[in-house]
């Protein structure tokens, strides 16, 4: 959980040593502040939990308020009767082929950011920090003409490649690169190795951390990204999850259950993610461009 | 984001070989600037031609007309002539500018809020922490179809909640006075624990010892708020304003929502810049004017962070 995690620097180590002397384990006054974090925790994740019992509710009780009886029969008609499993499949090759890529390419040009002195690292740097700013609907249009020119449209590559590029992954390597001491390096080099063992035999297993952050975000924003598909993938055997979720919209229109059984499965890889990720997540999170 | 641009700078400073090169190039530093370009080439071409080539053809794009089927023609200003009579145009604007000017401040001070709140330990305070981030790992359409469920017109969880007040009857996505106002919510919901995090980073970096001290002078939870905590979180505070505004402006939420939620309407009430743009240039093809009103918008993106720049003195008076 996000407990240890979330009250990092000096101040709040001083006081957990205070709180281990045994006086005050939670602070003066902890009871209101509970009671308040309780009611809101459970108000922000009632709709989620709602959206759960829905899924698992026959049609007939879907706008009703029971809690029950449950069933896996929406479940089984969104994996069977349509084409999720092919949804799934996509959107799990395009988020983990962009996510291996992006972090092979970025850990390069981080590392020669951060520890190669070249002619046109500072330009380059500077692109970089300059570029942080753009979202995707800022080049939506011209992006799609210049992907459509490639030949890319309708085609899983058209995702692939354009979601590999990405000025904050590198910044943000970059930023923990120059965190390695030098002095590392240097025994590597005495030991034989050359920029390319030190990037591999140093660099990128003293960087694994911020490697693992990066590779969930990348996942993440891969997995729920849904304007760039949207714009591109016509075929429906192309399309992504989230592409797939908001079509049933139209087709589904008012059958909640399977909807909200489709919005389920879609949810669960990215919460498992984040459960098991939560460390290395928060921590990419909490240094993205502050520290 | 001018706190990365200076420490960048900074750090060019520490290191000052720019200055080698105008001298003798030895081998050794040709042979670095060699492998070093070697090790940015991929991402140093991917970057320019998805990110810096897009935003050089948008603004040349701007002056063309581009039909279907690719065939462009030069047409000068037209596009942006064409803003002027636009009523579309002025009425999404003002969305955008509602949108954001409720949008940055409510998830603003529900982050600060919820940081405040679970800064200090309590019993489950990792569940509570975990829950309050739950909404932002998941994707914006699946945020959408959830809120659409709940807000279901009289038989939805919410306004069947509602109805034991009286208010059972509001039409939250159909009535142009309240779908707005909605999706201001949900996007708070969304991203309030996101911002949470980070104000808890910044939290975590103020010495104890401050607040100490003050407590010994008798200041109060507010006065501490006020002269120690706010003060001392600014820098903090300015990435969060800046980020929520290009978030609220032209980030994915002002598009992927109103996509699933309304498609832009009741009345285009919530006809937000971005979901306009796609609009031109998916629906109608009018990819030149879609890219004119780009650059519109990334005016007045530019005009909010610098106002907000201005305003804060890029959050650095507190080192006065």
């Amino acid at each position: 959980m996000l407990s240890d995690i979330a009250t990092p620097g000096p101040a709040a180590r001083g006081r957990t040593r205070r709180e281990r002397d045994g006086s005050h384990e939670y602070g003066r006054r902890w009871g209101w502040r509970a009671g308040v974090g309780y009611a809101l925790a459970a108000i922000t994740a009632l709709p989620i939990l709602w959206l759960l019992i829905t899924a698992l509710k026959p049609a007939s009780e879907t706008f009703s308020m029971s809690l029950g009886p449950w069933t896996l029969d929406n479940f089984s008609y969104v994996l069977t009767r349509i084409p999720m499993p092919r949804y799934l499949l996509n959107s799990a090759i395009v988020s983990i082929a962009v996510t291996f890529i992006a972090l092979v390419f970025h850990s390069m040009a981080a590392y020669a950011l951060a520890r190669l002195r070249f002619r046109g690292s500072a330009l380059m740097f500077n692109l970089i920090v300059a570029t942080l700013m753009v979202s995707l609907p800022v080049i939506l249009v011209p992006l799609f003409l210049i992907v459509r020119a490639m030949g890319l449209i309708d085609n899983l590559w058209g995702i692939i490649v354009p979601g590999i590029f990405n000025a904050f992954g590198i910044f943000l390597l970059r930023q923990n690169f120059l965190g390695i001491p030098r002095e590392l390096e240097e025994a590597a080099t005495i030991d034989g190795c050359g920029y390319w063992g030190r990037y591999w035999h140093v660099v990128l297993p003293l960087g694994r951390p911020i490697l693992v952050s990066l590779g969930i975000l990348f996942f993440l924003a891969n997995w729920n990204a849904f304007m760039w598909p949207k714009t591109i993938l016509s075929t429906q055997e192309l399309w992504m999850v989230q592409q797939g979720l908001a079509s049933m919209q139209g087709q589904y229109g008012s059958d909640w259950n399977y909807i909200t059984a489709a919005a389920m499965i879609i949810a669960l890889p990215t919460m498992i993610m984040f459960f098991f990720g939560q460390r290395a997540l928060v921590n990419s999170i909490k240094t993205s461009g502050l520290k | 984001m001018a706190i990365l641009v200076d420490r960048a700078l900074e750090d060019e400073d520490e290191d000052d070989t720019g200055r080698s090169w105008r001298g003798r190039v030895s081998a050794r530093q040709r042979r670095e600037t060699a492998v070093g370009w070697a090790f940015m080439l991929p991402d140093a071409i991917g970057l320019m031609i998805f990110v810096v080539l897009p935003i050089i053809v948008a603004l040349a794009v701007a002056f063309f007309s581009i039909d279907g089927f690719g065939q462009a023609r030069f047409v000068g200003l037209d596009n942006f002539v064409r803003m002027g009579s636009d009523p579309l145009l002025v009425n999404s604007l003002a969305v955008t500018l509602i949108y954001a000017g409720c949008y940055v401040p409510l998830v603003f001070v529900a982050g600060l809020a919820l940081a405040l709140l679970v800064q200090r330990p309590f019993p489950g305070i990792g569940i509570v922490r975990t829950l309050f981030f739950l909404p932002n790992v998941m994707s914006l359409v699946v945020i959408a179809i959830l809120w659409q469920f709940m807000l279901t017109d009289k038989t939805g969880f919410v306004p069947r909640g509602l109805s034991t007040v009286g208010l059972g009857d509001i039409s939250w996505l159909g009535n142009p006075t309240y779908a707005l106002a909605a999706i201001i919510m949900i996007s708070v919901w969304f991203q309030a624990g996101y911002q949470m995090l980070l104000f808890l980073g910044g939290l975590g970096d103020i010495p104890n010892e401050y607040h100490d001290a003050a407590k010994l002078d008798g200041a109060g939870w507010w006065q501490r708020l006020f002269w120690i905590t706010l003060p001392l979180l600014k820098p903090t505070s300015f990435f969060i304003a800046v980020t929520s505004i290009i978030g609220a402006v032209t980030g994915m939420q002002a598009f992927d929502l109103v996509f699933v939620l309304t498609k832009g309407g009741p009345a285009n009430s919530t006809m937000t810049m971005p979901f306009y743009i796609y609009q031109q240039a998916f629906s109608y093809n009018d990819y030149g004017y879609a890219a004119a009103l780009t650059t519109l918008l990334v005016g007045v993106l530019v005009l909010a962070v610098g106002v907000t720049f201005a305003a804060t003195k890029g959050a650095r008076f507190h080192a006065e």
